[in-house]
């Protein structure tokens, strides 16, 4: 009881995005790219956001990363407020952003150094560094530059960077956007172990429906900009150890997944053509037409 | 059946081997074969054209009169070497023989101060441009690093920069001469004026392609990975150190490579000038004595200014492969 009473109490909540707007200065005045953003997480809670290019949810994630600040609003991490980037916020970027200057040891060692120089000695850092690295499974390449490993293998190497930090939050840009499909589902299986191990508090922005379905707790679905918000929100009870090969029979994750697709492409498409007047009233039934 | 198949995978095999034959041969035209025929090529026109230049101090000398002009120059430094050898075995004798009648006799040591060949000058004129080349290096990375971090200081410091490096060491020299006369006053100095007047000409003029290229490679840096140093919370020496400076190490070495070319050029027209020992200044000494041979050795000394630039940006290069991360960057 007490824990869903903390839930619905926004000021309890572990990382508390309260009202966000974002506005960005152009040449023609201010470009409105948020606007009242409003979402509370809880702890250990596997979050994504989802919605078409261009929504603005690299933007949301950017405020929580303290990368960006919001020009009303904030965001509140354990009831302190966030305005500046930080490793108890850590990041994993979409293309991997490891130093291709150093092996991936050594890229973890960096952010290991940094985040526990003063409470680990040398030894123990080479631990964590390598309990990181294996938790990702490339302990067997740890001493390979990026330029000299697949994809797939830097992401994960940028994922144990992000875990080595110990992170509060991870937060996850299109982790998985530049990799193919079988890597990709490949990197998910691995991430949902990690998560069954770990319990991180993850906010994930993703493209891919099943994707999000498959990984997420909730997933926030986010209208188009300009003026992007928070849309729909979906509760994803699915039974945890997931396997993709067994939910892609189950009536539950076809209910969620295609609740998903029809926010993406029947209440977002509407509004699309709603606010533009150029299209013809009886366009819509021929655009289906074309898709079917 | 099994008959064809077999011609067939023989005469695959004997194709590989004509490919193979037909590669290596190819390599050896491109990386030998070639560059003769040019060098041979231009060496004949050169003699050509040789014979028909007639100046005041005689036919302008074609390759053969150089190649002669080498050996009677290497043979001079073998003959000034001999001549200090001498010099100093009887300076050994003079101070021992002193020696033996007064045990307190202090031993004087003269240097020798016979003529400075032409060898000794490439060596004077290497130590030069180098030590010019690090004074400007020492300035102009950490310069350029600022400028490449700030915005503001780039605005600031850009427009001088632009307006200074296009000056010619020439314009510098005249100042810098001054400057150092009236500021190097020393007994007992430590380096000669001159030295210091065209070492100083050459920092100068090799300043601004490192600052240049430096503040591009270090603005230019990948957004992520400023990123990363971020949300990492880096220090801003880390940050300089950790993920700046190898990030713009490649460009940092573009700059050191066009610097260190301008630096060679600026250096022999600053010792002409300063009368630095060093190949400028014997150029310069030939074209004032202006014997039958003269053209030749400033011909020769043409050849050895070339080959040793080449030389310097080989060295330059094989740093940078050694240095640089990003090999691809560091290419001829």
């Amino acid at each position: 009881m007490n824990s869903v009473i903390e839930v619905n109490d926004t000021n309890k909540a572990f990382l508390n995005i309260s009202q966000v707007d974002m506005v960005f200065p152009t040449p023609t005045g201010g470009f409105t790219a948020l606007k009242n953003v409003n979402l509370q997480i809880k702890k250990g809670e596997f979050i994504s956001l989802i919605g078409h290019s261009g929504c603005g949810k690299s933007t949301v994630l950017n405020i929580v990363a303290g990368l960006y600040q919001a020009t009303k609003g904030g965001v509140l991490l354990q009831n302190k407020e966030v305005n500046e980037p930080g490793p108890e916020r850590a990041v994993v970027f979409q293309n991997h952003s490891l130093l291709p200057w150093l092996t991936a040891y050594q890229n973890v060692e960096l952010a290991v150094k940094q985040v526990f120089k003063n409470n680990m000695s040398k030894g123990e850092m080479k631990e964590w560094i390598e309990y990181n690295l294996k938790l990702v499974h490339m302990d067997h390449a740890m001493d390979k530059r990026p330029d000299e490993i697949s994809g797939g293998m830097k992401q994960r190497v940028g994922i144990a960077r992000a875990l080595a930090m110990q992170p509060e939050v991870l937060l996850m840009d299109e982790p998985f956007g530049a990799l193919d499909a079988l890597t990709r589902a490949h990197m998910q299986d691995s991430l949902m172990e990690i998560q069954n191990e770990l319990n991180n508090t993850v906010i994930m922005i993703t493209h891919d429906v099943d994707e999000a379905v498959l990984l997420s707790d909730r997933i926030v679905m986010m209208t188009n900009g300009p003026e992007a918000t928070i849309g729909e929100i979906l509760d994803v009870k699915l039974e945890r150890p997931r396997s993709r090969l067994s939910l892609a029979k189950d009536i539950e994750y076809n209910r969620l997944r295609s609740e998903v697709l029809t926010f993406l492409y029947e209440k977002q498409r509407k509004v699309e053509n709603i606010s533009s007047k150029a299209v013809a009233p009886n366009s819509v039934p021929r655009q289906r037409i074309n898709h079917n | 059946m099994s008959s064809t198949t077999a011609n067939i995978s023989h005469l695959t095999s004997t194709e590989q081997i004509m490919k193979m034959f037909k590669n290596i041969f190819n390599k050896i035209t491109n990386s030998m074969l070639l560059p003769m025929v040019g060098i041979l090529i231009f060496l004949s026109l050169w003699s050509i054209a040789a014979q028909s230049i007639h100046t005041s101090l005689g036919e302008f000398p074609g390759p053969n009169a150089v190649v002669k002009q080498f050996s009677s120059l290497y043979d001079e430094h073998v003959a000034e070497q001999k001549k200090a050898e001498a010099f100093y075995m009887r300076l050994d004798k003079r101070n021992a023989a002193k020696l033996e009648k007064n045990p307190n006799y202090v031993a004087k040591v003269r240097a020798y101060t016979g003529k400075e060949t032409f060898f000794d000058q490439i060596i004077t004129s290497l130590v030069t441009v180098i030590s010019g080349f690090l004074v400007a290096a020492i300035i102009a990375i950490p310069l350029g690093i600022w400028m490449g971090l700030s915005k503001k200081l780039n605005s600031a410091f850009n427009p001088i920069v632009q307006i200074f490096k296009p000056v010619s060491p020439l314009a510098w020299l005249p100042l810098v001469t001054m400057v150092v006369s009236a500021l190097y006053v020393s007994d007992d100095p430590l380096v000669s004026k001159s030295f210091l007047t065209s070492m100083i000409t050459v920092s100068l003029c090799s300043l601004w392609p490192m600052v240049i290229n430096t503040s591009i490679g270090v603005s230019s840096i990948d957004s992520d990975l400023l990123n990363v140093s971020k949300v990492l919370r880096l220090p801003t020496h880390t940050h300089i150190q950790k993920i700046v400076i190898p990030a713009s190490i490649p460009m940092i070495f573009t700059g050191m490579r066009l610097s260190f070319s301008v630096a060679w050029m600026v250096l022999i027209a600053a010792e002409m000038l300063a009368q630095n020992p060093g190949l400028g200044k014997f150029v310069w000494d030939e074209f004032q004595n202006g014997s039958s041979d003269s053209l030749a050795r400033i011909m020769a000394a043409v050849v050895v200014i070339g080959f040793i630039g080449f030389l310097l940006d080989r060295g330059m290069l094989q740093l940078q492969r050694k240095v640089s991360w990003d090999k691809s960057s560091a290419t001829v």
